[in-house]
């Protein structure tokens, strides 16, 4: 459980103290990283499947080896989108899987709600890894947790949110959880990327101009922009983007605070939002990101795979 | 439809017959499958059947300018028989069977076979709807004069909006020749695109593919430039916005010959009641559940006369086709058995006058499409409706007549229930006593 909740479907429902729930068991699972031997028994017999319907190897690995520092049994599953009329269903699909017992059951999937129709229909705890453009709770709690280790604390801090909000999950896990630990939130991109009434969703507020979203900024998170969604024609083109929303080596000089961090959720498109420079540079924590990513996904399987905080560190501190 | 011989007195009822200006106690006569007298007091012959109607409404049977019957070719969601048993449960004695069937109505044919199915069921009156373009592709002209001539009352592509704009100006105008409607379903498939809910605030949280209201009102303006081009008739489907009610309300003023129905969903739920439900496919339909603001328009417009009639737009699927990701479930809900009690909660909410409410169930319909019924003026069929308006119920998705069980007011306790339904002055419905 976390805090009230059997399942980890999204950060809207979580409470301040729930999401500091987990991100303070991260705080220990991360010693536990920091070890020679990355191993606890914590889980030892439980099961974790990983049910990805996108293809996602950096979340699918991120929770893979979360579950196997914690000696549980990990299995992965992909499988293709469900279709009424291409056989078997999400919720066939779940249910047989529900079939091998697992404890928690990790599902990604591009339509938005799916991890929650799932749990509906089976007993196990589902972790949604991402659904649509709805919620991305575990990287949600990765960002709140990166920020609290590089910033000490985000109470009184402000966060700027560019790109592609309206295709983002991150986004929207993001502004469910920072605004809770006391940031405030900067949204920018071009008006065809900022969906309506996305001010209401965590009180931020929306800009169409990089310098004003940055400017000020403790962080700064760079969304990926897609390609294949070109198409849905959000945008000119990357080159044009890359030029007013993209974040490079001058314009982090003279408009980022000093102290000012960079996220990104990844994988990165070297040059469009970020330049390499940028993304490889000393304000960068992208890669504390996925090192972080691995510690909040232990908490959020050992809470909901059954284990309570005290127990934690108290298997943390034996083994 | 065989018409009873027999006399009936329903009595002690309150009858409420906008179109014949009655509202009151009376007695209502029907004999041959007609109404014969609407009175307040009649010497009642010792052989007459009665059926006690006090503390009950008595009104003209409902007609539903729209619903799905899915036959011929998805018989497994509804038939003709399975949808008019619905009917006449929700106090429905006229339904109007939408041609998007397997194959669509774009023949006489299939009108012919939908009108035999309902004969066969002997319950509601089914007039079946032919398709405006073959196929229901959007290219040509349906065969319009035959499908009129076999019984067709009006026209649609409802489900797939007319996008050609030339197409749609000469089904106006080659449809004046019979007199009848277009019943259009407008939406502006380019501005939809990937949408599955109403653009908004709520989409935007449950992170759904939004579209945006004005996919609709752009249609509407569109197609009433039409009929002023055409002198056709439009009857607009489903209408759920605040802008396609500006458009419809310009358009009266300007006194084109221009309709419109409303959907109770539209009326009573919101795109807010979709993040409620958790991505509960029951509350995903075409045109979607839209904003508060939409819904208080469609209310206003439904109570001052813009929008005409309520119709329910039925659409039965199956537990396979809902039990699926939002994004790739089917549209549509069930509304013949629910129609009326959700309605009536407007009318309780103060949305709503009693009597208006009546009309855009009964009189509003039968005008628009030319049918018998709507009344119960001396002459008119026996078509009647009796209801209780302080039943209640819970709405138990398995013990509904229709064959699907889609309904976003599962497990919710209603108010209102229709107890008794004839057509032709045969009692087609009656609510068992053990659930009145
Ligand atoms: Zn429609
Ligand atoms: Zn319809």
């Amino acid at each position: 459980m976390i805090g009230r909740h059997r399942h980890l479907l999204g950060l809207e429902g979580l409470s301040r103290e729930e999401i500091l729930q987990v991100l303070d068991l991260a705080t220990s699972m991360k010693e536990v990283l920091a070890r020679p031997l990355k191993k606890v028994p914590s889980l030892r017999g439980k099961l974790v499947v990983n049910l990805f319907f996108e293809a996602s190897t950096r979340t699918r690995s991120s929770f893979e080896i979360a579950s196997k520092v914690l000696s549980a049994d990990a299995v992965n599953w992909t499988a293709s989108a469900s279709s009424v009329t291409k056989g078997e269903t999400l919720v066939d699909t779940a249910r047989n899987l529900e079939a091998m017992r697992p404890d928690v059951l990790v599902i990604r999937h591009a339509a938005g709600g799916a991890p929650q129709l799932v749990s509906e229909h089976v007993a196990c705890a589902v972790v949604s890894a991402g659904d649509g453009a709805h919620e991305h709770p575990s990287q949600g709690l990765l960002d709140c947790f990166t920020l609290r280790e590089k910033l000490g604390t985000l109470e009184g801090k402000t966060v700027a949110i560019v790109g592609d909000v309206s295709h983002s999950r991150v986004a929207r896990s993001d502004l469910h959880a920072m605004p809770k630990l006391g940031a405030k939130v900067r949204l920018c991109g071009p008006p065809t990327m900022i969906p309506q009434g996305i001010e209401r969703l965590g009180g931020c507020t929306v800009h169409h101009d990089l310098r004003e979203a940055v400017e000020g900024a403790d962080a700064v998170v760079m969304l990926r922009i897609q390609h294949e969604r070109i198409g849905d024609p959000l945008i000119p083109g990357t080159r044009e983007y890359s030029k007013l929303w993209g974040l490079n080596a001058r314009k982090a000089a003279e408009w980022l605070t000093p102290g000012c961090v960079i996220l990104h959720p990844g994988p990165i498109n070297r040059g469009v939002e970020l330049s390499p420079e940028v993304a490889d540079g000393p304000r960068s924590v992208i890669l504390d990101q996925v090192q972080n990513g691995v510690a909040v996904r232990m908490a959020i399987l050992y809470l909901l795979a059954g284990g309570s905080p005290a127990e934690v560190s108290a298997a943390g501190a034996r083994s | 439809m065989s018409e009873s011989s027999e006399v009936l007195f329903i009595e002690g009822g309150r009858v409420i017959d906008p179109a014949s200006g009655v509202d009151g106690v009376r007695t209502v006569v029907l004999r041959g499958g007609q109404v014969a007298e609407v009175a307040e007091r009649v010497e009642r012959p010792r052989d007459a059947r009665v059926i006690d109607a006090r503390g009950r409404w008595v009104t003209p049977g409902f007609i539903d300018a729209h619903v799905h019957l899915r036959e011929p070719g998805q018989e497994y969601k509804e038939t003709v028989e399975t949808g008019a048993r619905a009917a006449v449960a929700g106090g429905f004695t006229a339904v109007l069977a939408m041609p998007n069937t397997v194959p669509p109505n774009d023949s006489v044919a299939v009108t012919e076979l939908v009108l035999a199915r309902a004969a066969q069921a002997g319950l509601a009156r089914v007039y079946p709807v032919g398709c405006i373009s073959k196929g229901q592709k959007g290219e040509e002209l349906a065969e319009m004069g035959e499908l009129f001539q076999a019984g067709c009352v009006a026209f649609s592509d409802d489900g797939r909006p007319v996008s050609s704009s030339g197409l749609m100006r000469r089904a106006l105008e080659y449809a004046r020749t019979f007199g009848a409607p277009l019943a259009v379903h407008e939406e502006d498939l380019a501005l939809v695109g990937k949408g599955v809910m109403n653009e908004g605030p709520a989409a935007t949280r449950l992170g759904l593919k939004g579209n945006p209201a004005q996919a609709e009102e752009v249609m509407v303006s569109r197609d009433v430039a039409l009929v002023e081009l055409t002198g056709g008739r439009l009857h607009v489907c489903h209408l759920s916005t605040a802008g396609a009610v500006r458009a419809v309300r310009d358009a009266k003023a300007r006194g084109l010959a221009v309709t419109a129905e409303v959907a109770p969903h539209h009326l009573a739920l919101t795109d807010e009641d979709v993040a409620a439900s958790g991505y509960d496919t029951d509350f995903k339909m075409a045109p979607p559940l839209r904003s508060d603001a939409d819904r208080a328009a469609v209310r206003a417009a439904l109570a001052d006369g813009t929008i005409d009639c309520i119709a329910t737009d039925h659409a039965p699927h199956s537990a396979v086709e809902k039990a699926v990701e939002f994004d790739v479930a089917l549209n549509g809900i069930l509304g013949l058995e629910t129609a009326f009690s959700v309605c009536l909660a407007l009318v309780r909410e103060g949305a709503l006058g009693e009597r208006r409410l009546v009309e855009a169930l009964t009189a509003a319909p039968a005008r628009i499409f030319g049918l018998p019924g709507g009344s119960l003026a001396a002459g008119s069929p026996a078509d009647v409706a009796i209801l209780d308006p302080g039943a209640e119920w819970r709405c138990d998705p398995e013990r509904l007549h229709s064959k699907s069980r889609n309904t976003p007011w599962k497990g919710k306790t209603m108010i209102g229930r229709c107890t008794h339904t004839l057509v032709g002055g045969n009692l087609v419905y009656e609510l068992a006593r053990g659930e009145r």
